[in-house]
């Protein structure tokens, strides 16, 4: 595999899978993965309601675990086999943008639909179509806490309910114009007074495409002040505020930023991030040009500097191995064992993108343990090659030392653990 | 021991756990002969192994690198006045002396390949092309079934099912959780490949560090430190599951880290202390049915004959196997040997080979597990030009 082949798979897609010839044309396969991405089967709120009413009757129920277990295992079979590897790496990077965690409990139903319906129909439209989707679906809802969040003069605020910032802090500090958009606290609670009421139904309420539900009699009446601007009451007041904030200057900053950091380098030279942010501001947040800008940006094309994070690392040996939906539960159970459980962040600001995080001690001796344990069961129905499988994986961005090492190692098995545990297949 | 859990792993019943007793061993099943296969993956040196000392042209050969005689500071152990094992195989050392273990010298498979992949497929498949299964297993498979409550047969130890156990015949499998079997020098190896790495490199050595293995165990100056050689720990529990009366019968292992192209003589030591250990391990954990027990410790090929350029020695062919257990007929080296002078070197540079590993392992399988001669060729396709050793345990079957 070419430089650019392996890069085009490494640093922008999943990594390559042997039954997947690498690309004449890198930088042309990459681009015709910017497309919406198709509708996705799986679980509806129907079934999903129907599980949350069951569990909340009897803790025990199975409906929610099966639920989680269809759609992560669903997750894990993309991953695995995906053919448009760059379009569901560019979704999941949207997905922990916006993320949601099973941490908190009743949001495990949700996740899988949530990627599904809210994240991925949206990945490469507009991201204030992206913003309002997520914002508009139950996990979001009941993960950041707004589902009951009651303007205090609203018709249930007079019986004594009242707000809940969790969401417009969130929103405000990470999804959109962050701290260098200069908001204050007065700014976090009018946004909270303009969210009041987004809610997700329960039983027949909720809208059948996306689970909202608008309480009108928990909306804080009248107009109010966010960064300067007004907004007017009801639940297109909300909308407004998120389409105003989706497109600000700041938050078009901050999403170059994080972009460059996560497909450029943790420290990202700042004409990488202008180069995104142009390309954010030209096309009013339209995502798919954003995508074409950053598989152009010439920092882009430079050689990896950031290491994988564990999810990366775990889909990409699988996919290099060859393995098929068969091998979706050895996925998901090892991003348990690497401590990046599917779905799981530790925090609503998702999962780390930087090195500091992914290349700790421990982290690269399971990953070692790991490779170890796949690499015994690769080889001991006989006939590995590791040479193919080190050109698969990494093409040419193997080292020599490492083919080297590997050329010299004892058993097959352990040529495969050298070439997964090298220091190249951590980058990215 | 976990026992219900074991039990679990093993497929076995409750029935198994309640009638845990002496009346249930003396009453086991009948066909209570064990037999456990190690393979030393990575090609053990057999004239460092076990040197010819006897051997007129041995210390021309190998010059510095040939170990003292027995009875010297750091000699070999002797094996009977030609051949002398290394000293630190101690504890098969005595089991050799007790009559309980031989010494196979200049064996090797009918492959000449020099390359491990290819050399530890043909190993475990029992011929020379590419099967998708082992003849261990084959063998299993021509056996009759296990009775009804009792452990599968054949047991894998370790986290897969190595090609060797792979077939027809369905297997248990179990996996210590102390579990690091990589060794050393591959540790090492990658540790300097993160080296470079300016994020990879400290994290990559302070996670080796946190599991014992600081700079001086990996660049072989000290000992890695206990426990992290699962083998023998691997290797007891094998002799505890082979142990219990209604347990398998038959356990594959193995051991890497012999690929010892460079500094031979310091990590053989190690690497050598690890296996004597573990077969120690093994017998203790086998008690009683040790005496019904045959072992076999071999390798995909031998090494050069000669030391290379940097005190290591590259991919040979002919080389060392062991056959130790209560059941053998030990104390003995079997050996056609070939020598060791320029002209009589497998094309001028390998050990030649004068014993079939084959024959060996077909003797094995026919006086210890009983396989008659359909079942042989069963197992080792092609082989007619291997006849079964004959004479190997003190009872044949």
């Amino acid at each position: 595999m070419t430089l650019l082949a392996a890069h085009a798979a490494v640093r922008f897609g999943l990594g390559a899978r042997p039954d997947m010839p690498a690309p004449a044309d890198p930088a042309a396969w990459l681009t015709a993965q910017i497309a919406t991405l198709p509708e996705l089967p799986g679980p509806g709120l129907g079934e999903i309601q129907a599980a949350l009413r069951a569990q909340r009757r009897d803790i025990r129920h199975p409906g929610v675990g099966d639920i989680l277990r269809t759609e992560s295992t669903a997750w894990a079979t993309r991953m695995i086999t995906a053919r448009r590897p760059f379009a569901e790496r560019w979704a999941n990077f949207w997905t922990n943008h916006l993320t949601v965690s099973r941490r908190a409990f009743q949001t495990a139903a949700w996740l899988g639909h949530y990627q599904r319906t809210a994240i991925r129909p949206h990945a490469f439209g507009r991201f204030e179509e992206l913003l309002l989707a997520a914002y508009r679906h139950p996990a979001m809802l009941s993960y950041l806490d707004q589902t009951n969040s009651t303007g205090p003069r609203s018709v249930m605020g007079r019986r004594g309910r009242g707000l809940n910032e969790n969401l417009a802090r969130e929103c405000l500090e990470l999804h959109t114009v962050t701290p260098a958009g200069r908001y204050a606290q007065r700014d976090v609670t009018a946004l909270a007074r303009l969210l009041t009421g987004w809610s997700a139904g329960r039983g027949e309420q909720f809208r059948e495409e996306d689970g909202f539900l608008f309480r009108a009699e928990a909306h804080e009446p009248g107009p109010k002040q966010l960064l300067g601007r007004d907004f007017p009451e009801g639940e297109e007041g909300g909308a407004e505020a998120l389409r105003f904030l989706a497109n600000h200057p700041a938050t078009y900053r901050a999403l170059a930023a994080k972009l460059a950091r996560h497909f450029v380098a943790d420290a990202p030279p700042r004409a990488s991030v202008t180069w995104i942010e142009d390309a954010l501001r030209n096309s009013r947040g339209d995502l798919s040009v954003v995508a074409r800008a950053l598989l152009a940006e010439p920092e882009a094309q430079r050689p990896l500097r950031k290491v994988r994070s564990a999810q990366d690392f775990a889909i990409a040996v699988l996919r290099a191995l060859g393995f098929g939906a068969e091998a979706a539960p050895v996925l998901l159970a090892t991003l348990t064992r690497l401590n990046q459980s599917l779905w799981n962040a530790p925090a609503p600001d998702g999962w780390s993108d930087e090195a500091a995080e992914w290349a700790a001690p421990e982290q690269l001796m399971r990953r070692l343990d790991w490779a170890d344990e796949l690499a015994g069961r690769t080889t001991a129905g006989g006939g590995a090659d590791p040479g193919a499988l080190a050109d698969t994986f990494l093409g040419a961005l193997a080292r020599g030392d490492t083919l080297a090492v590997m050329q010299r190692a004892g058993s097959a098995r352990d040529a495969i653990v050298v070439l997964l545990a090298s220091p190249e297949a951590q980058r990215r | 021991m976990n026992t219900p859990r074991r039990s679990l792993l093993l497929g076995l019943g409750g029935a198994m756990v309640a009638g845990r007793s002496r009346l249930a061993l003396a009453q086991g099943p009948a066909g209570d002969r064990r037999l456990v296969v190690v393979l030393l993956r990575g090609a053990l040196d057999g004239l460092a192994a076990v040197a010819p000392y006897g051997d007129a042209d041995f210390a021309a050969l190998r010059g510095r690198h040939a170990p003292p005689e027995p009875g010297q500071e750091g000699g070999t152990l002797d094996l009977g006045g030609f051949f002398g094992l290394h000293p630190a195989l101690p504890k098969l050392h005595a089991l050799y002396r007790a009559d309980q273990a031989m010494v196979l010298h200049a064996i090797a498979g009918p492959w000449r390949s020099r390359s491990h992949f290819e050399a530890q497929d043909f190993l475990e498949c029992g011929a020379t092309q590419r099967l998708s299964d082992g003849w261990l297993n084959r063998a299993l498979a021509t056996l009759p079934p296990e009775p009804p409550g009792a452990a599968r047969r054949g047991l894998a130890l370790g986290i897969d099912v190595p090609l060797l156990l792979r077939g027809p015949a369905r297997v248990g499998s179990f996996a210590s959780r102390n579990r690091t079997r990589l060794n050393t020098p591959l540790l090492a190896a990658l540790a300097r490949l993160h080296r470079t790495d300016p994020q990879l490199g400290p994290a990559f050595a302070e996670g080796l560090r946190a599991r014992g293995f600081s700079a001086a165990v990996l660049a072989g100056q000290e000992p890695p430190p206990p426990g992290t050689g699962s083998f023998a720990s691997l290797a007891g529990s094998a002799g505890r599951l082979l142990a219990d009366p209604r347990g398998p019968r038959v356990a594959a292992l193995e051991l890497g880290g012999w690929d010892t192209h460079a500094t031979q003589a310091p990590r053989l030591i190690g690497e050598l202390r690890a296996l004597d250990e573990g077969l120690d391990a093994l017998r203790l954990g086998l008690g009683e049915a040790w005496s019904q027990t045959a072992v076999l410790v071999m390798t995909e090929f031998g090494r050069t004959a000669r030391i290379n350029g940097t005190q290591g020695t590259d991919h040979g062919t002919a080389g060392v196997a062991f056959l130790l257990g209560g059941a053998v007929r030990g104390g003995r080296v079997l050996a056609d040997w070939p020598g060791v002078a320029p002209g009589r070197l497998f094309e001028n540079r390998d050990l030649a080979p004068t014993l079939d590993l084959r024959r060996v392992v077909k003797g094995l399988l026919a006086e210890h597990l009983g396989l008659n001669a359909a079942a042989l060729l069963r197992a080792f396709p092609n082989s007619r030009d291997a006849d079964p050793l004959p004479g190997l345990l003190t009872e044949p079957a």
